[in-house]
């Protein structure tokens, strides 16, 4: 039985990471349409502001991770829309590749500022135990402040008149502009939000494993995967594909080893993109966000 | 024609030449080092601490006058924890540098990636990690700790003090494998039992699976052969699990990334390690070592790692060799080694087998504390006797393989 609760934590925390990795490219791909190759840089930015503002400048971690590095990810990812990818709205391919530009610009940027060794956090929390079993704390956190953030997002789009405009903008831009909405600045709160949630994801994975400039690297397919076998819908697409492949990876992961877990997580995304080539919520699911 | 070019030179440069510490060293071409270490993408945790202590062993050198007259020149590439770099790299510095010596590869997959391309360019390898054994190349020189010398310690040493069951989680490729096997033949040949071998991709991060694993089938310790700052995770996630303490750890890897540094003293004191040096080790030659060291990079530097240390050893043994063929060409290094060179470095005494052109050196089991560790148990003067079983390149001198441990 303290196996089963242990395991239990396992697989939730494995759909919870896949959420907070993937949830601001959901934002930004399914609202806007554009594919952002830097989402996995965010990321990595967000980790390092948790870091540093955690190590160098003496803050609350929890200060740092929570509001400090979703701001700072957030306002670089706006000061970018205004830079590049404004002028690429409507190109998708385009913007994938001067995202990928600035992906590579700022693990430059970044490997010159901070050096290229992995630097790391504490994990802030204690283990808990489960009868016979410890698990780790910090896991369950992980699972509430996926929660969380699913909550407040969904809230966000459904009751807030940004929300409104924002899934209005997606729909027909010309429209809200006649309307004397203004798709411009929709556009660049949007992406800001999305690159505020990979902020808040990549501070909040920082303890669990340590952050190197090159870390998005590792986060990028994952996320990319999540986002495209989710479709349409931000939140439900997000929230069933990261279900599926986090309970796939972890069951495989369990029965066998890492790897096979990683390809069965792959298998999976294949199988799926195949038979369903919009993705979960273009089939099920469809009047949802 | 090099000649006449020396002559305009000497003739216009006169000037610039007179600036030169000892205009002697600038006459004559640099004796070469080429080093392909990776500075970035996952390794360089390794890769740092060994180009740091290279440039060091370089610096100390020219600053003694170099060698045989000659200045060295060390030229440094960062593969970038990418096999296809290193193949590149390899060649690029091979053709390009024509180098001396050739300082490269922290994973047994660069080592195998590099050390036929050097072969085939004829130029002497050097190879100064720990690593799981077996290589028999004439071209090649070991200067780092093999399971023969380190495992087995700290396996019997484990057995005795932990208990008889024992828990593997390795790296995934031919290192972890090949060490698992010999944690697996050691722990048999001293009545314990492997509960399980568990292996990990270098890039993996996420080990909460893996430590629910290791709860279920409670085992006496853990093995570790885990490499790499991925791996760095599973440590962090072990304490956050609530391990830490309650299962013990050995493992001949950790530290050796500076992992006792990078992690606080929570995450892994009590861990045991077994390694050709410690930074600790209180000997006149080790005080002057890490004394020096401290005045090139400050008494802040981290940690000297053993991978460090293999290849500051390393250089010193190729340096003596240089000196005594008179010689910087491939074939009179090689032979002078093969007379079983020996001297005192910083780790203890560290001689050349000329059987297997692996080392002979001092091991030391030690405790983590505090970001250092601390020395428990030593063990003199360690044949590499894994390797020794099935490798005589006296009898055999153009063998290139790799032996692997056998059931």
């Amino acid at each position: 039985m303290d196996f089963v609760a242990v395991l239990a934590i396992e697989f939730l925390g494995s759909i919870a990471i896949l959420v907070l990795i993937s949830i601001g490219l959901a934002v930004v791909f399914g609202m806007m349409k554009v594919i952002n190759m830097a989402h996995g840089e965010f990321l990595m930015l967000g980790g390092y502001v948790a870091i540093y503002g955690t190590n160098w400048a003496g803050l609350n971690f929890w200060v740092s991770s929570l509001v400090v590095a979703p701001l700072v990810v957030g306002a670089v990812g706006m000061g970018l829309e205004w830079l590049v990818v404004r002028h690429l709205y409507g190109r998708m391919i385009d913007t994938m590749l001067a995202t990928w530009g600035i992906s590579l610009a700022l693990v430059g940027a970044m490997t010159m500022l901070v050096g290229n060794t992995t630097q790391g956090l504490s994990t802030p929390l204690p283990s808990l135990q489960i009868g016979a079993y410890s698990a780790s704390g910090y896991v369950l956190y992980l699972i509430v402040l996926a929660g969380l953030v699913v909550a407040l997002l969904y809230a966000l789009f459904k009751r807030t008149t940004f929300g409104l405009l924002a899934r209005a903008t997606t729909q027909n831009a010309d429209m809200v502009a006649a309307l004397g909405g203004n798709p411009r600045r929709i556009y660049a709160s949007t992406f800001g939000l999305g690159a505020a949630l990979a902020g808040l994801g990549g501070a909040a994975l920082a303890p669990m494993t340590g952050v190197i400039p090159t870390i998005g690297a590792s986060y990028i397919a994952k996320a990319f995967i999540t986002v495209i076998s989710g479709g349409g819908a931000v939140i439900a697409g997000n929230l069933s594909a990261s279900v599926l492949y986090g309970v796939v990876s972890q069951v495989f992961t369990y029965l066998y080893t890492p790897v096979i877990g990683q390809v069965a997580l792959l298998v999976a995304a294949m199988v799926l993109i195949r038979f369903l080539p919009k993705g979960i919520t273009g089939r099920f699911f469809k009047r949802s966000i | 024609m090099t000649m006449t070019r020396r002559h305009v030179l000497g003739a216009f440069g006169a000037a610039g030449l007179s600036t030169l510490a000892s205009p002697l060293l600038a006459k004559t071409r640099p004796i070469t080092i080429s080093a392909l270490y990776d500075l970035s993408g996952g390794l360089e945790v390794y890769g740092q601490p060994i180009v740091d202590t290279l440039k060091f062993a370089v610096a100390q050198q020219n600053e003694k006058g170099g060698l045989l007259g000659r200045e060295i020149d060390l030229k440094v590439y960062d593969p970038q924890s990418n096999m296809q770099l290193y193949s590149q790299f390899a060649r690029q510095a091979a053709l390009a540098d024509a180098p001396d010596v050739v300082f490269a590869g922290i994973t047994s997959s660069s080592r195998e990636v590099v050390r036929p391309i050097l072969r085939q360019f004829n130029r002497l390898y050097f190879y100064a990690n720990q690593y799981e054994g077996g290589v028999c190349d004439r071209n090649m020189f070991a200067t780092g700790v093999t399971p023969g010398q380190t495992v087995d310690k700290l396996v019997e040493y484990s057995l005795r003090n932990f208990g008889k069951k024992v828990y593997i989680v390795a790296a995934d490729y031919n290192y972890g494998q090949i060490v698992a096997d010999w944690v697996r033949k050691y722990t048999q040949q001293g009545g314990g039992e492997v509960l399980e071998v568990e292996f990990f991709p270098l890039d993996v991060t996420d080990f909460k699976t893996s430590i629910s694993k290791i709860q279920s089938a409670r085992p006496d310790y853990v093995w570790s052969a885990l490499v790499g700052g991925a791996h760095i995770s599973f440590y962090r996630q072990w304490q956050a699990a609530g391990m830490h303490g309650k299962i013990p750890l050995s493992s001949t890897t950790f530290a050796g990334g500076n992992e006792h540094v990078v992690l606080t003293p929570e995450e892994c004191n009590g861990f045991m390690v077994c390694q050709n040096y410690l930074q600790e080790l209180a000997t006149p030659e080790n005080a002057r070592f890490v004394e020096a060291f401290h005045k090139m990079y400050g008494a802040d530097y981290p940690y000297i790692t053993e991978l460090g240390m293999g290849a500051y050893q390393g250089f010193l043994l190729w340096a003596a060799a240089v000196e005594k063929a008179g010689s910087a060409e491939r074939m009179p290094v090689i032979e002078a080694l093969e007379t079983g060179l020996s001297l005192a470095a910083p780790s203890g005494q560290v001689t050349i087998d000329p059987q297997t052109h692996h080392t002979i050196m001092d091991v030391h089991i030690a405790r983590v504390e505090n970001g250092g560790l601390i020395p428990v148990q030593t063990f003199a003067q360690q044949a590499p006797v894994d390797t020794a079983v099935s490798c005589n390149l006296r009898e055999h001198p153009g063998d290139t393989q790799q032996y692997v441990v056998k059931f």
